[in-house]
């Protein structure tokens, strides 16, 4: 009993119970173990403590950010299959493969791994990689804040992985909408394990918000007013701001719903006068610029990588910038087409629907100006290119489902069918998620010196592409033939069965497309030397990242560049003055620190106490993490000098192998 | 394999893959597509417009992108190249004001419509509205018919060509009510009433099911909406009157039970005022100041309201009576 009472609710009956989460815990725990093999075999635990886990880089940051974005991805990717054999499988009598809990469990997880630890994975990364580079900084503004934002995703992401092994997780899809997610309908740890890998999450990523916002507000080359910065940072910038205003709110939220299940308060029960309508409310209020804080980095991605391949200026960068000002600004003001269906009166359907349709004139206008970039351009079909290309098509299709849904009469026949979840795939798979490869393709070079294998990337590509259209396009007219979302079984009368079948081969074929990815990073990874990037402008591209070395050093610029045109790098090379002869100054940049590492820890540790209701052990995680922030601020040694010399040798030995005179 | 054998393969795939779906398409029903109820088909006609007007934008969108791709690929050196054009006072004027026209077109479609097609308000027919409680529950439908005095679970019945208001709440998690080949959906929720007024054209059975995830029978919340003629409509009426088993607050309560039915039942209706309960049972030490708001208006009974039949309620009531002595 004293035992019971001292571990909270964790008993012996959470360890998982059925063939899957078993079978998935042992693939994590023998992928765990191979990874702590390797690293004592080959003494690396030094090497990885000292140079990646509490590193400071942004440029390192970037790529662990990116593992575990790409790991969360082949866990996300497992729950499509599972997912899409079931839908196959499951009509009339025949059950398929999962109970209905387990389904419900695996679609609100993919849904919420998805969401917060690929696409946002994938975002933070590709920022903390090129942003700093591509303002000409050395770093980003706060380097230490950075680093524990990136533990805490990290933790997060440990907790919903957690999530697999000990209990189970939320069945109330991933939004978890009262009063299904209330104790009441909800009382295992699911929904507990989804509030606090999203609330340790989120707060991770709101602080990235305000360190790249004043990054960029504060730390751009001289020379680069705000009208000549590259359209990448002005689409991280328009993104951050969404999240310091957003974030919040889903803090709040998450919070509420703690109170709720924990204390027995009732802000959205369906009983004692709670409302489950304001947390729909609130949860969108957060859920929509979501959205386009995940789109707007993926625009300017697209914007970077069209200039580049086209050898063009990119078209009209007055009206992409207020294009993107005039999204950020209206996200805040659509949430409500996520529930048309709750009610409201007629006039406050009609304000939500047109202002939710007037966000497609910004849209629209990207689209016209990136085209225009290509008029008159010459264009090199290279793989990210192809991943433009095949954006502006899936982004088109779906944008114009989106339109139709804008209309609340419309919205009122394909609401929660799988025609939304078609559309929203094609907005955020299509829009988003092909955006981040292109980006990844293009900037690899910057940051590993070494270019992906070209072949298997467009083979990739064609895969990613044509899966996806045969997984979806089913999906719009499954949807219209009535069937909604989250089904786990379904009248064999019907006649959908075929149709979930094609939907299933389309996964299968992006299942193959992700096989090209991961043998193509292996491939490039071997023939490295072979594909690798000796001038530092592989792309012959226009921005100010590709003017260092590939990989760029850990000051990134020796000298900071001075800047005098929007494509900086490309007037560089365009003009014909010479460089003067470089004189170099002492540099500071941050010392590594473990405290990240260690606050994020500590969180992890409230979290899992908090799910398991192990109220010692929340107290110890909390008050670890606020002790590990105080200790950092009373630490006043936080910098090293890289001197002048070093940086001379440094500079001349990759002048020396980098085929353009310094 | 030569290109033009690949763009042939191609295009033989894209067809053969268009045909088996028109194909496919004519031997199902497509709920959306197929409406049998004014709304719905207002609603059809509305996304067949939305679908022709964004084309305006969609169309130029893919001509210019593999026009602009063909082109000025890099292998195309008799095309222009122009690096320094970037930017076109026109070009740019003509891309914010034409999508912000058709826009401007939009808005004024999206607030008619939402008005025309608001599914609070009543159908304007000269036949007299049929009112049907809906009561989303752990994991199926609940349809009172307080002026019929019968129940059914999983199981619609409507007259053809009579509007339908549907007085929707739920003593489960939010649901979403949804017949598509009526018209288009609305949440179920608990402590509250929502509105949908619908009506079918013609006779037919239709299916219907929740679009909102409620717990772990929601996929079997489906039931099946018939439209029979009026005639048709009152014998089953009274049919289930005299021959059903009575629905009270005890075998309500035994119904409540969380569970899956495969099979519809129906009830006669024992107990007036038994919809007004499931929704007060969530309003219990409900303070005075309810939640109620003017622009999200779902109805939330006041606590103060006593749980008594209403007038009407008891006279339809003694009408189904008085038709089933005639019956006799």
């Amino acid at each position: 009993m004293m035992l019971a009472n001292f571990l909270g609710r964790l008993t012996w009956d959470a360890l998982p119970q059925d063939p899957f989460a078993i079978g998935g815990s042992l693939m994590i725990i023998f992928a765990s173990l191979t990874i702590v093999g390797l690293l004592t075999y080959f003494k690396k635990w030094k090497w990885l403590w000292s140079e990646w886990l509490t590193s400071l880089d942004p440029k390192k940051i970037g790529v662990m950010y990116i593992i575990v974005a790409l790991a969360m991805l082949v866990r996300g990717f497992a729950d499509v299959l599972m997912m899409r054999a079931q839908q196959a499988l499951a009509s009339g009598s025949n059950t398929g493969i999962l109970d209905a809990n387990h389904f419900q469990q695996v679609f609100s997880a993919h849904g919420t791994i998805m969401i917060f630890f690929v696409a946002m994975g994938l975002m933070f990364g590709i920022i903390n990689l090129i942003l700093p580079l591509q303002i000409g900084s050395r770093d980003v503004a706060f380097p230490f804040l950075n680093a524990t934002s990136f533990w805490l995703f990290a933790a997060g992401m440990l907790l919903i992985n957690a999530s697999l092994m000990l209990g189970e997780f939320s069945a109330a899809g991933w939004l978890a909408y009262p009063p299904l997610s209330e104790t009441q309908f909800s009382p295992g740890v699911g929904v507990d394990y989804w509030i606090w890998s999203l609330q340790i999450a989120g707060i991770g990523s709101l602080l990235s918000g305000v360190n790249f916002i004043v990054t960029i507000l504060k730390m751009r080359a001289p020379g680069m007013n705000m009208m000549k910065m590259p359209m990448f940072a002005w689409s991280v910038l328009c993104s951050m701001s969404l999240v310091v205003f957003a974030f919040p709110i889903l803090t709040v939220t998450l919070t509420l719903l703690f109170l709720d299940r924990y204390l027995g308060m009732h802000f959205f029960t369906a009983g004692m006068g709670g409302n489950a309508m304001m947390y729909v409310n609130l949860i969108w209020a957060w859920g929509h610029p979501e959205v386009y804080i995940l789109a707007l980095p993926a625009f300017g991605i697209y914007s970077e990588i069209v200039a580049t391949f086209s050898r063009k200026r990119l078209f009209g960068y007055t009206s992409m910038v207020w294009a993107l000002i005039a999204i950020t600004v209206l996200s805040f003001s659509v949430w409500l087409h996520h529930f048309f269906t709750m009610g409201a009166s007629a006039n406050v359907n009609a304000f939500f629907g047109i202002m939710t349709a007037v966000i497609a004139v910004p849209t629209g206008v990207k689209i016209f100006n990136w085209l225009f970039t290509m008029f008159r351009g010459r264009i090199y079909f290279a793989s990210p290119m192809l991943w433009f290309i095949g954006f502006v098509i899936i982004f088109t299709v779906g944008g114009v489902a989106g339109v139709m849904m804008s209309v609340p009469a419309i919205d009122y026949q394909v609401h929660n069918s799988l025609f939304l979840v078609a559309h929203f795939h094609m907005m955020i798979v299509g829009g988003v998620v092909f955006g981040f490869f292109a980006g990844l393709t293009y900037w690899f070079p910057k940051i590993f010196g070494f270019r992906l294998n070209e072949r298997l990337g467009k083979y990739a590509f064609y895969c990613w592409f044509v899966g996806f259209l045969l997984a979806f396009i089913p999906l719009y007219i499954l949807g219209l033939m009535g069937a909604t979302r989250r089904l786990d079984h379904y009248d064999s009368s019907l006649g959908w069965q075929p149709l979930f079948i094609v939907a299933g081969i389309g996964a299968l074929t992006i299942a193959l497309g992700v096989a090209f990815q991961v043998l193509q990073l292996i491939v490039s990874i071997v023939q490295r030397e072979k594909n690798r990037d000796v001038t530092g402008d592989p792309w012959n591209a226009r921005t100010l990242e590709w003017s260092t070395t590939s990989p760029a050093p850990v000051y990134n610029f020796a000298v900071l560049p001075e800047v005098h045109d929007r494509d900086a790098f490309w007037a560089t090379k365009q003009s014909d003055i010479k460089p003067t002869a470089i004189r170099y100054h002492d540099i500071m940049m941050p010392k590594n620190s473990s405290l990240g590492i260690i606050i994020a820890g500590f969180a992890f540790i409230c979290g899992f106490a908090l799910i398991w209701h192990i109220v010692w052990l929340a107290a110890i995680g909390l008050i670890g993490a606020i002790i590990s922030v105080i200790i950092r601020t009373t630490d006043d040694d936080t910098e090293y000098r890289i001197t002048a010399k070093e940086i001379e040798k440094i500079e001349l030995a990759a002048a020396a192998t980098r085929k353009i005179a310094v | 394999m030569s290109k033009k054998y690949k763009i042939a393969y191609l295009f033989t795939a894209v067809a053969g893959l268009i045909a088996l779906t028109v194909w496919y398409l004519s031997k199902h029903t497509v709920a959306v597509l197929q409406p049998r109820g004014a709304i719905g088909e207002r609603e059809y006609q509305l996304m067949i417009m939305l679908l022709f007007l964004s084309l305006i934008v969609v169309v130029p969108v893919f001509i210019m992108l593999f026009a602009f791709s063909w082109r000025y690929r890099e292998g195309n050196k008799k095309a222009k190249y122009s690096p320094e054009f970037d930017h076109s006072r026109i070009l740019e004027t003509i891309w914010w004001l034409v999508p912000a026209s058709l826009i401007l077109v939009l808005s004024v479609i999206i607030w008619r419509t939402s008005y025309e097609l608001d599914p609070y308000k009543p159908i304007a027919s000269a036949t007299k509205p049929l009112t049907i409680q809906v009561v989303a529950m752990e994991w199926k439908w609940l349809f009172i018919y307080p002026e019929q005095g019968i129940a059914s679970v999983n199981y619609l019945e409507i007259p053809e060509k009579t509007p339908i208001t549907f007085h929707i709440t739920a003593d489960a998690p939010m649901n979403s009510f949804w017949i598509p080949q009526l018209g288009g959906q609305m949440y179920a929720m608990p402590g509250m009433i929502t509105r949908l007024n619908l009506v079918a054209d013609q006779t037919g059975t239709y299916i219907g099911s929740s679009a909102n995830i409620s717990g772990r029978g929601f996929s079997d919340m489906n039931f099946k909406a018939a439209a029979k003629s009026e005639t048709d409509f009152q014998k089953w009426a009274i049919n289930t009157k005299i021959n059903s088993l009575p629905l009270d607050s005890k075998s309500y309560a035994a119904l409540a039970k969380p569970a899956i039915q495969k099979k519809p039942s129906t009830y006669n209706l024992a107990q007036d005022g038994l919809y007004y309960g499931v929704v007060m049972k969530y309003m219990h030490n409900h303070s005075t100041s309810s939640i109620d708001s003017s622009s999200l208006r779902n109805e939330k009974p006041k606590a103060e309201k006593p749980f008594m039949p209403s007038s009407h309620e008891s006279m339809d009531h003694s009408s189904i009576h008085d038709m089933m002595e005639m019956h006799q």
